[in-house]
């Protein structure tokens, strides 16, 4: 690009004004000439002459500045004329000087609030988005099931090969993960809890307390995170997409239910799905806690079993599983959920399946939390 | 400006270019046409770098980009502008935004005068001008078609490529986009180069048609092409659209 420079000189006589613009009006000059410009004074001359017939190139920043200049001065109230404007340059300015071009600030969009005032703000706004989210999330779960009470009573409606495919996907593949994580869990929690107990000459009671944690709590909860994680995402992110290409409204006016067709397998995948996998889970940790007794405590593996027979009554098994629905239908339900709620815009899968994640891992634990006070309650 | 010479290019296992020649003088405005499918869009891709060209050499501005270092690319980069089939604009970025990015990167302008040449070229591609604070997903596709060629056009680049630009918009928009590039043209002295299936742009704005056919370009005037006697070419020019646009020439 040559590095002609631009030039502007005013000459002043008492009535009249003549900007002499010259040289190359392009964008690597605007920033010298936009601060001559905004700071032109013409007085009180009541004719202004811009005289552009020393241009030798411009470019829309140039030819803006050209047409800005004339508005303001036009505002001001004094008379101004163009002449002289080389014909290539016509078109461009007129294109340039378009009604459509009102020469209003653009107002990019910031908060009203600055400071504490912002941070209050953004507390209240999330504290209200978080409540309607809640309250649509339970309206989703009653649309859920009024659509699955309704493929109750006609069973043909529910999709056997995309219940049987997402079985597999929630649930078989995800054996490999769940089951080396708990076992390391396992010996964790055998490491730690034997190092402690130890103390008190106690360290038989490792078995106790890895039984009770594995399987009422660790077991449980392990897996429906690392599920919320693999699977809840997924369900976001495959909903997401197919609701940014129009797939879902494609559905619709083909006469398909979108809650029948993408949510009830998933959901009901999952809820078969997740208690196995937490089966899995519990003899994997409890797998992991043995051989680290074993290993670490010279507890053989027949007296761990005696062992964790005495420390367990018939129930705590399935104090545990018992948990694994609950969490399964949420995790189903927040993914799909947002899921659907993602616009025609990519942008917007990768931020609602975050939040998918985020929301079903706080009502997982909340849940857990309750578990445990309503067993408080009861004693067990 | 821009020369292609021997290119060949695959996607896939698919040969989409064999051969292929195109020269593009400055000031010309060449379109590119073909059957969905031959790989018009691969082209204009390849020839911006997008795409690695199996074989052949590509010349932008003289100079050959294969064999340019990552400041020197950057600096070609700036002096052409790119306009993708549906805008690409960036979805984080409000429509000002979006066009303030290549006057961002490459020169320190004060933030009111990059925001009036942000109205200007809004105002310019035909866009209302509330659209500047719009984040992309408020905006209907021929709105993004649009604002992706306000980008496009953001440091007034003397080279343009555009995939599609009327598809999708309304023939008065697409009549009005027809206009502005050739005011441009006067102006600024562009060369472009596009891909389309609008014949009425071809008829309007076009010096020169290239058309895709066998993995090579066949180019001419639209009056040349119109006596090949290649079946997709005949069918092409000569089918019901072809003569519709073609007869408001006379009329």
């Amino acid at each position: 690009m040559p590095a002609d420079r631009a030039l502007l000189e005013i000459d002043r006589t008492d009535e009249a004004v003549v900007l002499r613009a010259g040289g190359s009006w392009r964008i690597a000059s605007a920033v010298d000439l936009d601060a001559r410009l905004r700071k032109l004074d013409v007085g009180s001359a009541r004719d202004v002459t811009i005289d552009l017939s020393g241009i030798e190139a411009m470019d829309t920043a140039g030819a803006w500045l050209v047409v800005r200049t004339k508005r303001a001065l036009v505002a001001q109230g004094h008379e101004v004329r163009l002449v002289e404007l080389p014909p290539a340059f016509e078109p461009l300015l007129a294109q340039v000087d378009s009604d459509a071009l009102d020469g209003k600030p653009i107002r990019h969009p910031h908060s009203r609030f600055h400071g504490f005032a912002a941070f209050l703000n953004v507390i209240g706004l999330e504290f209200v988005k978080a409540l309607a989210r809640g309250r649509d999330l339970v309206g989703f779960m009653g649309l859920v099931s009024v659509v699955g009470l309704r493929t109750l009573r006609s069973p043909r409606r529910l999709r056997l090969p995309a219940l049987i495919s997402q079985m597999e996907r929630t649930g078989v593949t995800a054996l490999p993960i769940v089951g080396l994580l708990s076992f390391l869990i396992g010996i964790v929690f055998a490491y730690q809890g034997a190092d402690q107990l130890r103390r008190f000459g106690a360290e038989i009671y490792t078995v106790n307390l890895l039984g009770i944690g594995v399987l009422r709590e660790l077991g449980v909860l392990m897996t429906a995170i690392i599920v919320a994680g693999r699977s809840g995402s997924a369900f976001t992110a495959e909903i997401g997409a197919m609701k940014v290409n129009e797939e879902v409204d494609a559905m619709r006016t083909l006469g398909l239910d979108p809650i029948e067709v993408l949510v009830l397998p998933r959901l009901l995948a999952l809820t078969l799905m997740l208690p196995l996998l937490v089966f899995f889970a519990n003899f994997m940790g409890l797998l992991g806690g043995a051989l680290m007794s074993w290993g670490a405590l010279g507890i053989p593996i027949p007296a761990f079993l005696r062992q964790l027979q005495s420390a367990l009554f018939g129930w705590t098994f399935w104090l545990g599983v018992m948990k694994a629905p609950f969490f399964a239908v949420i995790i189903a339900l927040t993914g799909c959920y947002e899921g659907l709620r993602v616009s025609r815009s990519a942008e917007s899968v990768g931020r609602l399946t975050t939040t998918a994640v985020v929301e079903s891992l706080f009502l997982v634990i909340l849940v857990d939390a309750c578990f445990s006070l309503l067993f408080a309650a009861l004693h067990i | 400006m821009l020369r292609i010479r021997n290119l060949k290019t695959r996607l896939g296992t698919k040969t989409l270019h064999r051969n292929l020649d195109l020269d593009i003088m400055p000031g010309e405005i060449v379109g590119v046409v073909g059957g969905s499918g031959t790989g018009k869009s691969v082209l204009l891709r390849t020839v911006v770098g997008l795409y690695e060209p199996l074989r052949g050499k590509i010349e932008v501005f003289g100079q050959d980009l294969s064999e340019l270092d990552a400041e020197a690319r950057r600096k070609v980069e700036a002096r052409w502008g790119v306009l993708f089939q549906d805008g690409a604009l960036f979805s984080s970025l409000t429509v000002a935004q979006n066009i303030e990015v290549p006057l961002r990167e490459t020169m320190a302008l004060p933030p009111r005068l990059m925001d009036e040449i942000a109205a200007v070229k809004i105002a310019m591609v035909g866009l209302p001008a509330d659209a500047a604070v719009k984040f992309p997903s408020e905006l209907s596709g021929g709105m993004r078609k649009r604002a992706g060629l306000a980008r496009a056009l953001a440091l007034d680049p003397p080279l343009l490529f555009l995939d599609e630009p009327t598809a999708g918009l309304d023939p008065i928009a697409a009549a009005a986009f027809d206009t502005l590039i050739l005011d441009l043209r006067k102006s600024l002295g562009l060369t472009v180069f596009l891909v389309t299936h609008d014949l009425d742009t071809l008829r309007t704005i076009c010096d020169r048609i290239a058309v895709l056919i066998d993995k090579r370009l066949r180019i001419g005037t639209m009056t040349e092409l119109m006596d090949d006697p290649h079946p997709w070419i005949q069918s092409y020019f000569h089918g019901p659209r072809g003569r519709a646009a073609l007869e408001k020439d006379h009329g």
